[in-house]
C-alpha cells in the first residue's frame, strides 16, 4: 500500500492493528479488546480524513498510485468476459485507451476507457493515459460499432490530458477530439460516461459526451489541471492548492454547478482501499442508469443529450434589462 | 455595486466616449517592415502588398470586409460574462472583464451578425483576439449556439471566424463544456443541411480547435496562421526538442489534411460567395 501525506494517521493505525493481530495470532490472550478499539479508531480516522478532504487532496486521491484503472474495472464488471478490440483502422493502436465488449448481467456493453499504468514501464507503455488522435479515432470506431449493433456504451475517463506531442499535432489532435465530441452527441445508443480518476480538459471531454456523466467521489474534472492553471494564471507552480479551490473541480462542485449528473460514492478510505467494493458500486450504477436510459427512444435520448450540453453556461443578457436606447449602445 | 450593475454602467458610459482609432497615416508591415500608406493597407484588407503578411484584425474589420456595404444586424450583443465561480487568481475575473470591456469597446470575445455577402445571406460569428485572447467562455458558447439556432430558422449558412487562444480558464469547467455545447449544436445545423464554413485565423488553438473550428463542412485558413490543439510552447516542452520550421502553420495543417484550402483575405469574400452558390445549387 502507498500512503499519501494526509493518509499517514491511517498508515500508523493500520500498522499497529496488523502488529496487534500478529500478537493475537501467536496465542497471546487479552488483546482482542485492543484490536476492537484499534479497528474502531481506524474507521473513525478514515471518516475524519475522507470526510473533510480539500479539493487538492481529492486531486491527489484521483492520482493515488493504488487506485484502480480502467481495465481492472472492465474485467471485474464484465466478470472477465471482456474481449478487447484494438486499433483505429487507420494508423495504429493507441495504448492510452482500451476498448471492447463484455457481458454484464446478460447484456452486452461496449466499454472504452483511458488507461494508465501502475509500474514505470506500464506508465510509459500507456503514455500516462494521454491519448493521441488515433486513440480518439479508435474510441469513435468502437462507439460506431456499438451503435450499429444497438449496444450501449460506457466510457471510463482517467486522463491528465490529450497528448501534446508533435505527431499528435501532425495527425490532427484537435480534429480528432472535435469529431469525437460531435459524433458522440448523436449516437443512437445509450452512453454513460464515468470519471474514475482525472478528467483533464478536452482530453477527457473527447470521450465524455453521454446521456449521463457521473463522477466518482474522489475525482476531478475541469478545463485544466490545478498545476497548469497555477503556472499560467499565477506564473508559478506553487499555487496548485489555490487553483484546485478556484477551479471548482471536485465531484461535489461539478454536481452543484449542474455540469455532471451524479456522484458515485467510493468505499470508506477511497477507491484504492477496496477495489472489489468499488467495482461492485460502479457496476450497480451502470446497470441502474442503463435501465433508466432504455426507457427513452434513441431520438429522445439524443435530444435530451444535446439540450443538456447546450444548457451549460452562465452569462448575463443585458439586452433584457436595458431600455431600447441603452440597448442600441450595445452594438458599437 | 453588484457585477451586473457595474458591467451595465461600464458598457453604457463607455459608448459616450467616442473611440478614436489611432490609425495614423502610414503602416509598417510587422513581417517585412515595408511602409505603405494606411489607406492603401486598409483597402488591401490589412494584407501586406509585398510579403502577403496578414495583420491580425477583429470582428469590426471582418464584418466590413465581408458584408455588402458594411450592412449587418448584430445579434445577442448584450450577452456578457457572469462570474459563476467567483474566480480570482492574481486578479479578480470581474476586474479582468471590466478592463477588457473598457479597453476593447467589445462585450466579449465573439460577435455574431447576419447580413448579405454579394447578395447572399450569411451569418458570421467572428472572434476578437483583443478581448482576453479570444478565449472561449460561456458567452462565446451561447452566442455561437444562438447563431446556429438562428441559421436553422433563417436557413442561412454559417461562417465562424476563429481567432482564439482556447478556453477561458476563469470559467473552468463551464468553459470546457462550451466545446460540447457548440459541437453538439452543429449536429443540428448539419441535420438541416445548412452549410457551415470554418475560417481559422492567427491564432486558432486549444478548445476552439478541438471543437467547432475543425468541424466545418469546409475548413479554411488564412495564410501563415498558427493552428493547433496544444500551443507550440507546450509541444516543445513535451518533446524537449526544437520544433520543425513551419510547425502548426496553416500550410502545415493543410499538408496534413485538415484544411480544404488556404485563402488570402483579399479573396475571401469572392471565395465564400462561390461556396455559398455551389451549396445552394
Ligand atoms: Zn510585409
Amino acid at each position: 500500500m502507498n500512503y499519501l501525506d494526509f493518509e499517514k494517521p491511517i498508515e500508523e493505525l493500520t500498522t499497529l492493528l496488523e502488529k496487534t493481530k500478529e500478537i493475537a495470532s501467536k496465542g497471546k490472550v487479552g488483546v482482542s479488546k485492543a484490536i476492537a478499539e484499534l479497528e474502531e479508531k481506524l474507521i473513525q480516522a478514515k471518516k475524519d480524513i475522507y470526510g473533510n478532504l480539500t479539493p487538492w487532496q481529492r486531486v491527489q486521491l484521483s492520482r493515488h498510485p493504488d487506485r484502480p484503472y480502467s481495465l481492472e474495472y472492465i474485467q471485474s464488471i464484465t466478470d472477465n468476459t471482456f474481449i478487447e478490440l484494438f486499433g483505429d483502422r487507420n494508423i495504429g493502436d493507441d495504448k492510452a485507451v482500451v476498448g471492447g465488449m463484455g457481458m454484464v448481467n446478460g447484456q452486452t456493453i461496449m466499454f472504452i476507457g483511458q488507461q494508465k499504468g501502475s509500474t514505470t514501464k506500464q506508465r510509459q507503455y500507456r503514455n500516462f493515459g494521454m491519448m493521441n488522435p488515433e486513440g480518439y479515432r479508435k474510441a469513435l470506431r468502437l462507439m460506431k460499432l456499438a451503435e450499429k449493433f444497438n449496444k450501449p456504451v460506457v466510457t471510463l475517463i482517467d486522463t491528465p490530458g490529450a497528448y501534446p506531442g508533435l505527431e499528435a499535432e501532425e495527425r490532427g489532435q484537435g480534429e480528432a477530439i472535435a469529431r469525437s465530441i460531435y459524433e458522440m452527441s448523436k449516437l443512437e445508443i445509450p452512453v454513460i460516461c464515468i470519471i474514475i480518476g482525472e478528467g483533464a480538459s478536452g482530453g477527457a471531454l473527447g470521450i465524455g459526451i453521454g446521456d449521463r456523466v457521473l463522477m466518482l467521489e474522489n475525482t476531478w474534472y475541469s478545463v485544466i489541471s490545478p498545476e497548469s492553471c497555477s503556472s499560467i494564471l499565477w506564473r508559478s507552480w506553487d499555487f496548485k492548492e489555490k487553483a484546485a479551490d478556484a477551479l471548482k473541480l471536485t465531484a461535489t462542485d461539478m454536481l452543484s454547478l449542474s455540469l455532471v449528473d451524479g456522484i458515485i460514492p467510493e468505499p470508506l478510505g477511497g477507491a484504492h482501499s477496496n477495489h472489489e467494493e468499488m467495482f461492485g458500486i460502479v457496476k450497480e450504477y451502470i446497470l441502474n442508469t442503463l435501465a433508466e436510459l432504455k426507457k427513452f427512444t434513441p431520438a429522445a435520448r439524443i435530444e435530451r443529450r444535446i439540450n443538456r450540453f447546450s444548457s451549460m453556461g452562465v452569462f448575463i443578457d443585458l439586452e433584457k434589462e436595458m431600455t431600447p436606447a441603452e440597448a442600441a449602445s450595445l452594438n458599437r | 455595486m453588484s457585477w451586473f450593475k457595474r458591467i451595465k454602467a461600464g458598457i453604457t458610459t463607455r459608448t459616450l466616449e467616442k473611440k478614436e482609432t489611432p490609425e495614423g497615416l502610414w503602416h509598417k508591415c510587422a513581417s517585412c517592415k515595408r511602409i505603405a500608406p494606411m489607406k492603401d493597407h486598409i483597402e488591401r484588407n490589412y494584407v501586406c502588398e509585398k510579403c502577403g503578411y496578414h495583420e491580425r484584425i477583429g470582428s469590426k474589420d471582418y464584418f466590413k470586409i465581408l458584408f455588402d456595404e458594411n450592412q449587418f444586424t448584430e445579434i445577442n450583443a448584450g450577452l456578457v460574462s457572469d462570474d459563476p465561480l467567483n474566480f480570482s487568481d492574481t486578479k479578480k475575473y470581474t476586474d479582468r472583464l471590466e478592463e477588457a470591456i473598457k479597453k476593447t469597446h467589445l462585450n466579449d470575445a465573439v460577435r455574431t451578425a447576419y447580413g448579405k455577402i454579394n447578395s447572399n445571406d450569411l451569418m458570421i460569428a467572428c472572434m476578437d483576439f483583443s478581448f482576453i485572447g479570444g478565449s472561449m467562455g460561456s458567452v462565446m458558447g451561447e452566442k455561437i449556439s444562438r447563431a446556429i439556432d438562428e441559421c436553422i430558422v433563417k436557413k442561412t449558412p454559417l461562417l465562424v471566424i476563429s481567432k482564439s487562444g482556447g478556453a477561458r480558464m476563469m470559467e473552468a469547467a463551464f468553459s470546457l463544456m462550451q466545446m460540447a455545447k457548440t459541437s453538439s449544436k452543429l449536429t443540428l445545423l448539419s441535420k438541416e443541411k445548412i452549410p457551415y464554413f470554418s475560417l481559422m485565423t492567427d491564432p486558432t488553438t486549444g478548445g476552439v480547435t478541438a471543437s467547432f473550428a475543425m468541424l466545418g463542412d469546409v475548413n479554411m485558413a488564412e495564410p501563415g496562421a498558427l493552428i493547433g490543439f496544444a500551443g507550440p510552447r507546450v509541444v516543445k516542452e513535451t518533446i524537449r526538442k526544437d520544433l520543425p520550421k513551419g510547425f502548426q502553420t496553416s500550410e502545415f495543417v493543410l499538408e496534413h489534411g485538415f484544411l480544404d484550402f488556404i485563402i488570402d483575405r483579399r479573396q475571401l469574400k469572392k471565395r465564400l460567395t462561390s461556396l455559398i452558390t455551389f451549396f445552394k445549387n
